[in-house]
């Protein structure tokens, strides 16, 4: 392991890779995405739920036929869900994935 | 109507000859690709976690697979065609749930785990009380899923096979337990993970039909559907489109609406078998494409449920679901006989088994994960045990499991299981999300923090839910029939009057864990905090893949 290679209270290969600017940029990178993206669809999704608990009058005003406003909002979440998921996923991709490859390389390159 | 008459009617529903048939069928083809798939089951990580050698793609069908159970196909149809809009409520918070699992939780959890969600809680905590604590609360979560998929098959069986009598229906649940333990006992995950795979494309397939089938008869227009299961409802069948016909009628009802949302949308990202499924991969890009996968095909599914639910309302008629003898589980079966009489009931018919075959399989190897490989090895050998040993551990304990289910199985008849398995989702996002999420992202989280949340929103969850109305002292108001599952009225002690108690036990766990956390002693050192958050970001470290394909 590279434990082994360092003298015991010198930095480990993880903690040296945690103190990189490389990896401090990444993680900046993940939180600023994750989070507020997170908290958006949880309040999105907290809308609907109140709104359907609490405001039954208006989530069952007819848009078309018997198409309610609650359906349209029930269908609204199957959307915003996909959109995120294919969001997150690109994003994911072509930001995240070089640099993480590139850190995880610098540690366990050094390992074989 | 008469009611008995309606469900004699409806034990005759299609040909059981037919219905056994495809599902022997099911069961010989499933068997034989189990047996092929366990030639290489060798290692711990082969039997556990297939060998890591899925791609997203496969893991991705096999965790909808696992995710859809009995009680998203039968149970959300059977709610919306009897309570119209509140039903698909369940639907929804099942859907977007996945978002927590994408964002904040597969790939770190790859990165961090090797079998179990206990790997990842106790990875820079004390291994021995950390494990302890996290495998009882998936034990806890795998008990009320596991009750579910069987009270399902119970029901299940009653409608199709025609078999009313207890002793009948019990001996097909054992039949179900045995075939389960076999699958399991054989094919480890790799076995269970094809089961899965074969069950998700024949359930989507065949709700894909009916669907179209459904929409045809109503002119591919969605609202004449609706009216269809209005009209069909009579008197009083306007409140299927709008909101609030279950959860409407006071302010305890609509807070318990809230709190089933609550526990459906933080649950997904907690439960056990659905974490598991994550090590079956290489990599976290692998685990994240698993996940991408899982909400599409989730999500169309669940677009087809709202139309059979409300078909099923339009063609079957609520009285008449509520009269079978599956109750409210019986809605998309009758809607596939009259849809399509024996043969399509029969096809659908051995989808629900196979169903509720594929998750109990699940469910098992999971429970047989936490025990072999936290409680045996990790907590009561010191992990001083060969892995073979852990494995011969795990093989026994699925026989246990596999034998506990079929007990439970036989006295959970009756129940909704929609309702039990929101049970499971509960104890999930208070038991294990809190103490997941602050491992994963909150540096000073400790031992006490962890151990106050996964024991204060276990121990929340379980004793609301048996002071609750669940448990005694729910009473129909027209019949004074009992609706708990004390079925002696005169005993109450329903104290906590909400069904659900994740409004409560979430926002207590996470409190919980915060407190514990300052008030316990520090003691993640920092270079295993470097190293968790470091390998849950870029996989440096991971667990890799034991097979090439």
């Amino acid at each position: 392991m590279s434990e082994l290679a360092h003298p015991p209270d010198a930095e480990t290969d993880y903690e040296r890779v945690q103190r990189s600017p490389e990896f401090q940029a990444l993680r900046r990178r993940f939180r600023a995405f994750v989070f507020p993206m997170t908290g958006l669809f949880l309040v999105w999704y907290l809308l609907y739920v109140l709104l359907a608990a609490y405001a039954t009058d208006f989530m069952s005003t007819r848009v078309w036929g018997n198409i309610t406003v609650g359906l349209l909002f029930g269908l609204g979440q199957f959307v915003s869900t996909f959109v995120i998921t294919m969001l997150y996923a690109r994003w994911a991709n072509t930001h995240q994935d070089p640099i993480a490859d590139e850190l995880r390389q610098r540690i366990e390159g050094r390992d074989l | 109507m008469n009611a008995q008459l309606l469900a004699a009617e409806a034990t005759e529903v299609g040909n059981p000859a037919v219905n056994i048939g495809i599902f022997a069928l099911f069961v010989a083809v499933t068997l034989v690709i189990v047996f092929r798939a366990s030639k290489n089951n060798r290692t711990a990580a082969d039997y556990y976690a297939g060998g890591r050698s899925f791609t997203g793609p496969q893991n991705g069908t096999a965790i909808a697979g696992d995710y859809l159970s009995a009680a998203s196909f039968l149970g959300i149809a059977g709610a919306i065609a009897v309570n119209g809009y509140d039903g698909f409520m369940y639907s929804i918070g099942f859907l977007v749930a996945w978002l927590v699992a994408l964002l904040l939780v597969a790939e770190l959890l790859r990165n961090t785990g090797k079998f179990t969600m206990a790997d990842v809680l106790s990875f820079r905590l004390k291994q021995r009380p950390v494990r302890m604590a996290a495998a009882l609360a998936t034990l806890a979560v795998v008990f009320f899923y596991l009750l579910a998929q069987m009270a399902g098959a119970g029901g299940l069986v009653a409608l199709l096979l025609g078999i009313s009598s207890s002793a009948g229906q019990s001996l097909v649940v054992v039949v179900v337990g045995a075939l389960m333990i076999l699958y399991v006992l054989v094919g480890g995950m790799k076995g269970t993970t094809w089961v899965q795979i074969i069950k998700a494309v024949l359930l989507i397939a065949g709700a894909a039909v009916m669907t179209v089938w459904v929409l045809a008869t109503f002119g591919f227009n969605m609202s004449e559907v609706i009216q269809g299961a209005v009209d069909r409802f009579g008197e009083g069948g306007e409140a299927l489109i709008e909101p609030g016909k279950q959860y409407g009628a006071t302010a305890t009802s609509k807070l318990n609406f809230l709190s089933l949302g609550l526990a459906l949308v933080l649950g997904t990202a907690g439960l056990p078998h659905v974490l598991m499924r994550f090590y079956t991969v290489p990599t976290a890009k692998e685990a994240r494409r698993s996940v991408v996968w899982a909400i599409w095909l989730i999500g169309i599914f669940y677009l087809f449920t709202l139309v059979l639910g409300y078909g099923a309302g339009a063609l079957v008629g609520a009285d008449q679901i509520l009269a079978a003898p599956g109750g409210v589980n019986s809605a998309a079966p009758l809607l596939a006989f009259a849809l399509g009489g024996e043969i399509l009931l029969g096809i659908i018919a051995a989808v629900a088994f196979a169903t509720i075959l594929a998750v109990v399989a699940g469910l098992t190897i999971t429970a047989a994960a936490t025990f072999a490989h936290d409680i045996y090895a990790s907590v009561i050998k010191h992990g001083e045990v060969n892995p073979d040993g852990e494995v011969r551990v795990a093989r026994l304990t699925v026989v246990v499991i596999g034998v506990l289910a079929i007990i439970g199985g036989i006295f959970a008849q009756g129940q909704n299981i929609a309702f039990l398995v929101a049970l499971a989702f509960a104890v999930a996002a208070s038991a294990n999300l809190p103490t997941i999420l602050y491992s994963l992202f909150w540096k000073r989280f400790n031992t006490t923090g962890a151990l106050w949340s996964i024991y204060g929103g276990l121990i929340s969850c379980i004793v609301l839910i048996a002071l609750s109305p669940v448990v005694s002292g729910k009473v129909d108001p027209v019949t004074g029939a009992s609706q708990s599952m004390i079925k002696n009225t005169s005993v109450d002690f329903a104290v906590f009057p909400l069904e659900n108690p994740g409004i409560v036990s979430i926002p207590l766990a996470f409190l919980l864990g915060w407190i514990g956390t300052h008030v316990g002693k520090k003691d993640a050192s920092p270079e295993k905090f470097a190293e968790m958050e470091v390998r849950s970001l870029t996989g440096a470290g991971s667990e890799k893949a034991t097979v090439q394909h």
